[in-house]
């Protein structure tokens, strides 16, 4: 698409140290540690079979002899596992890394399956007006009027019903989630990009391309989705950890992924019977690992809010 | 004045009207109970304008003249009239005939920190008519253009890597008029090219749109609300007040001597350098709210010279040797036009 | 007493500390107002003109700062005043019409309730008497049908009025200085003339002082006795507005002059200043205007000229030194 010549142009990275942005988070320490222990959890998710220590979805690995052993630092533990066991002997720290891969693929899927739906109907809506914005929105109202798990239970269940014995739980979990979460997400990407379209598309640089006859998709495409996408990529952020704790509450409720290849949610489900019992490492450090997570992501969100609308401070 | 032959003229406008509806949506009014609101922002308007020339639109806010410019560009759909392109009708263009003719019509626009889209490079910016029209070949020659046209507006070749922030605001204009003639259009409508720039970028803005003008030999349409700005560049002015138009005239007479009494009041608000201590009339009243215009001449609740005729009819434009008025003031002689030989020169 | 200026502003800077370094708004502004007097001040955007007279009234957003020089009001320094203290000053002594009348107004109160409030906190009167009096300034700045009108809102008002009830509320508590920054920029022409009527007899009426801060020279000609040109945050001339307007001696105030459309006469071209002012960022040393001044010399590009003073004007040009010395 691009006629020019970008070689005497700086670099993308020079470029980057000579924003707002970078001078913002390089004089925020808070900020730069939220960055670090996102990046760590997601690399160490990405990468889980290189980092975990055992394979806990490996059946033949697992021996009844090793379940419910304590932490290392704890009498009876067993040095192999740091953050002690289960009741199938899956060692925990390895399930929380393989747990949190499962955890942030549904929360990044649901976000881009929310994301796409959002930005698509708030585009139409906010650039074609009239009887297509009333309709997009309304049922956008609608939308909010059903709560996530509401809606989770009705694909989970619909799903069962027309697919029967097709599909393993196994399988269709995943799908079911990330249909679900996205499903009561979009709402807020349709209307924040509508209303950002509401602004841009009266600008004179739209009535330009207007003018030489330009496709009104490709108007959309080219000219406004450019210049809405700043605030979706706070609400894209701010929404993953939002995701991703749906995803944990759905799983620990039981209508999420089951606890064959459990997702933190999952994990925290299956400790919380142990509870009582004495053994709580099985659901105390999933759930701290959840809550690291989410606030991260949440500070890094916050912080880019701050950043890209200057108006808000 | 003759009247110019068919060949002469670029653009006839006829009866062009403009209505907004304003209402709020049916279920509100339902229950709120308020009737239907519309607002005539262009009411019943006609002129031409000729091959070559620059005719120029002023009025103040609630004028319609912006109105204007969008329905001559398409980019509004008339509510009644016509709107004749080199003789063709614009709305009943078949859609290959548009193509074309979009191509030969571009526009400038006001605030040239929002006409250029942020996140494009110029060169892509300026490149985009060329796309949309087919006019290059391959790459290598549309970034060739784009060079040239860069050059042409006054900016280096090189600026086609940059994006829009990296510039000031009078070098975004010249972007802006960069991306209007890379199409080789015929016809541009400038809606208040200059009204957001400083004063001496402005006049550098003003030379250049008239040396591209005798480079190209282009047409304006020249919209703007400031009366020295026309007066330097106007062949042909058209006054517009709420919607209607009041005056049309060669650039220098209308200065001379106005014959409608708002031209007269515009004119003596001017303030001007050259504080000649003109017998300025005081200027009375604001502007009417558009949504409820006064009936009549919607000028005649602001007019020293408005009798019972004025509040109930509509004066029509009446062509007299070089102009046209609508008023009836003039129309019956009650206001005394001097006509200076000067004025019929040209 | 009569021959101290009522405001004098000597040596003003004013800086912004940025990640990319101080950034210098006003750069060594000194000028003075008599009482009774309109000056002009007048420049492009980005000169720095609004900027100092933000200054004068304390109202610079942190972290801006008047870095040094001074500002005296009747002869008393108010630039090192506290914040309440400068408060009292503004309103009682120094009266403030800006460009949008809407941001001036509580859209929340109505227009006589806004005017008595002022009227209250500089005067002592009672509730009555200061409604009178409001009443009195309504009719004063032209409101038709004040008396029925002062209990509408402010949106209730065209743009026109709405500045009109501006310039009643900055006159309220009988200043010595208005301060008006582009105060009709925002209206049509024929509302403009009629605003600058307004304010031009209510000051002289009242002796009251007038900094008119504008870009439109023509408001400037019509409405002020001096007008202080300013380019990149410096005065480059300044004197009586007939002078400066017919006979500029700074370069930069003859290509502004030469830039501007008259309606009096036909000129084919405008004289055109080549480039643009430059950013505060990147201010060239010497004169700052040396890189788009036809007349520029060696002297132009390494010593920044200071105001040369004759008679009653002064020019910031080595031109203009030139001149005094032959």
């Amino acid at each position: 698409m691009s006629v020019v010549e970008q070689s005497d142009r700086p670099g993308f990275i020079a470029r980057m140290r000579d924003t707002d942005i970078w001078y913002s988070f390089v004089r925020n320490r808070i900020v730069m540690l939220a960055a670090f222990i996102t990046i760590v959890i997601f690399l160490g998710a990405l990468f889980a079979p290189l980092v975990a220590p055992h394979n806990p979805f490996d059946l033949a690995s697992l021996s009844l002899m090793d379940s419910l052993v304590p932490p290392a630092w704890m009498e009876e533990s067993d040095p192999r596992y740091l953050l002690g066991t289960d009741d199938q002997g899956r060692d925990i720290l390895s399930a929380i890394i393989y747990g949190a891969r499962i955890s942030l693929a549904v929360g990044f899927a649901s976000v881009a399956f929310a994301a796409v739906l959002g930005i698509s109907l708030g585009l139409l809506a906010g650039y074609l007006g009239g009887r297509t914005d009333a309709i997009i929105m309304r049922i956008a109202d609608v939308q909010l009027t059903f709560p996530s798990i509401l809606i989770a239970l009705l694909i989970d269940g619909s799903v069962r019903g027309i697919f029967g014995g097709q599909f393993s739980r196994e399988d269709s979990a995943f799908y079911v989630l990330v249909l679900s979460i996205g499903l009561s997400f979009w709402v807020q990407y349709a209307r924040t990009v509508r209303s950002s379209t509401l602004v841009e598309k009266n600008k004179e640089y739209v009535q330009a391309a207007r003018l030489i006859g330009l496709h009104p998709i490709k108007i959309m495409l080219r000219h406004v989705l450019p210049n809405v996408t700043g605030p979706v990529l706070v609400i894209a952020t701010i929404n993953l950890a939002l995701a991703i704790i749906t995803e944990a509450t759905l799983s620990f409720l039981g209508v999420g992924i089951p606890s064959t290849q459990p997702s933190l949610g999952t994990l925290i489900r299956i400790g919380n019977d142990f509870l009582f019992s004495g053994e709580w490492w099985i659901t105390i450090f999933p759930g701290i690992a959840l809550a690291v997570l989410a606030l991260a992501i949440n500070l890094l969100g916050d912080w880019l809010r701050d950043v890209l609308n200057p108006r808000l401070r | 004045m003759s009247a110019p032959s068919d060949t002469d003229v670029l653009v006839r406008v006829e009866g062009l009207t403009r209505v907004f509806d304003l209402s709020k949506p049916w279920l509100n009014r339902v229950i709120e109970r308020e009737p239907k609101r519309t607002l005539t922002a262009v009411d019943d308007v006609s002129f031409e304008i000729r091959k070559g020339e620059t005719f120029a639109l002023v009025g103040e806010s609630g004028s319609g003249k912006s109105t204007i410019a969008k329905l001559i560009v398409n980019l509004l759909a008339p509510s009644g009239g016509r709107l004749l392109f080199d003789g063709d009708d614009m709305r009943k263009a078949t859609s290959a005939n548009a193509r074309q003719m979009r191509s030969r019509f571009q526009m400038i626009f006001q605030d040239p920190f929002a006409s250029l889209n942020p996140r494009w490079r110029v060169g892509d910016i300026i490149a985009e008519p060329i796309r949309a029209f087919d006019l290059a070949s391959d790459k290598a020659s549309a970034a060739k253009r784009v060079g040239e046209l860069l050059e042409t507006v006054g900016l280096a070749a090189s600026d086609a890597a940059k994006f829009p922030h990296e510039f000031s605001g009078g070098q975004r204009q010249r972007v802006a008029i960069a991306r209007a003639l890379s199409a080789k259009p015929e016809f541009i409508v400038c809606d208040e090219p200059t009204s957001a720039l400083d004063v001496s970028v402005q006049a550098q803005i003003l030379n250049l749109m008239r040396d591209l003008q005798d480079e190209f030999g282009l047409t304006y349409l020249f919209i703007s609300h400031d009366l020295s700005v026309v007066r330097h560049m106007a062949t042909r002015i058209g006054v517009l007040y709420l919607g209607r138009l009041v005056e049309v005239s060669e650039g220098k007479a209308l200065f001379q001597n106005p014959q409608h009494p708002y031209t007269s009041m515009l004119l003596d608000a001017v303030p001007d350098l050259d504080m000649t201590g003109r017998a300025r009339t005081q200027v009375v009243g604001e502007i009417p709210n558009p949504i409820d215009p006064p009936s009549g001449c919607r000028f005649h609740p602001r007019c020293p010279l408005a009798n019972a005729r004025c509040m109930q009819d509509s004066p029509m434009l009446q062509p007299t040797a070089i102009r046209e008025s609508a008023c009836f003031a003039v129309e019956e002689g009650r206001r005394e036009v001097p006509n200076t030989s000067t004025a019929g020169a040209k | 007493m009569t021959d101290t200026p009522l405001l004098s502003v000597r040596d003003l800077v004013v800086q912004f500390p940025t990640r990319k370094g101080v950034l210098t708004a006003v750069d060594g502004v000194s000028f003075d107002i008599k009482r009774g007097e309109v000056l002009g001040v007048v420049g492009e955007s980005g000169a720095g003109k609004s900027m100092t007279g933000a200054a004068i009234i304390g109202l610079i957003e942190p972290p801006g700062r008047i870095a040094s020089g001074q500002v005296l009001l009747d002869g008393e320094r108010i630039d090192n005043l506290s914040v309440s203290q400068m408060r009292r000053v503004r309103g009682k002594k120094v009266g403030m019409v800006f460009q949008d009348p809407l941001t001036s107004l509580n859209p929340l109160y109505t227009v006589a309730q806004q005017l008595v409030e002022t009227v209250r906190t500089h005067l002592p009167l009672s509730e009555k008497q200061a409604r009178e009096h409001a009443l009195a300034l309504l009719d004063e700045v032209g409101i038709p049908a004040a008396k029925r009108r002062m209990d509408d809102y402010p949106h209730q008002f065209s743009g026109g009025m709405r500045q009109r009830v501006v310039i009643a509320l900055a006159l309220a508590a009988e200043p010595e200085l208005v301060i008006a920054d582009e105060p009709t920029t925002a209206l049509d022409v024929s509302v403009q003339a009629q605003i600058i009527d307004v304010l031009k007899r209510l000051c002289s009426e009242r002796g009251a002082a007038v900094m008119l801060i504008t870009h439109d020279m023509g408001v400037i000609a019509e409405t002020a006795d001096r007008v202080a040109v300013m380019y990149a945050g410096r005065v480059a001339e300044i004197g009586p507005v007939r002078d400066v307007v017919q006979h500029a001696k700074h370069p930069y105030t003859q290509g502004l002059m030469g830039s501007i459309p008259t309606l009096a006469h036909d000129s084919d071209r405008l004289v055109q200043i080549h480039g643009s002012m430059p950013r505060l960022t990147d201010i060239p040393p010497g004169c700052a205007f040396n890189p788009r001044c036809a007349h520029a010399f060696d002297r132009c590009r390494q010593d920044r000229p200071s105001p040369i003073q004759t008679g009653e004007r002064a020019v910031a040009c080595w031109l203009a030194d030139q001149e005094v010395g032959q």
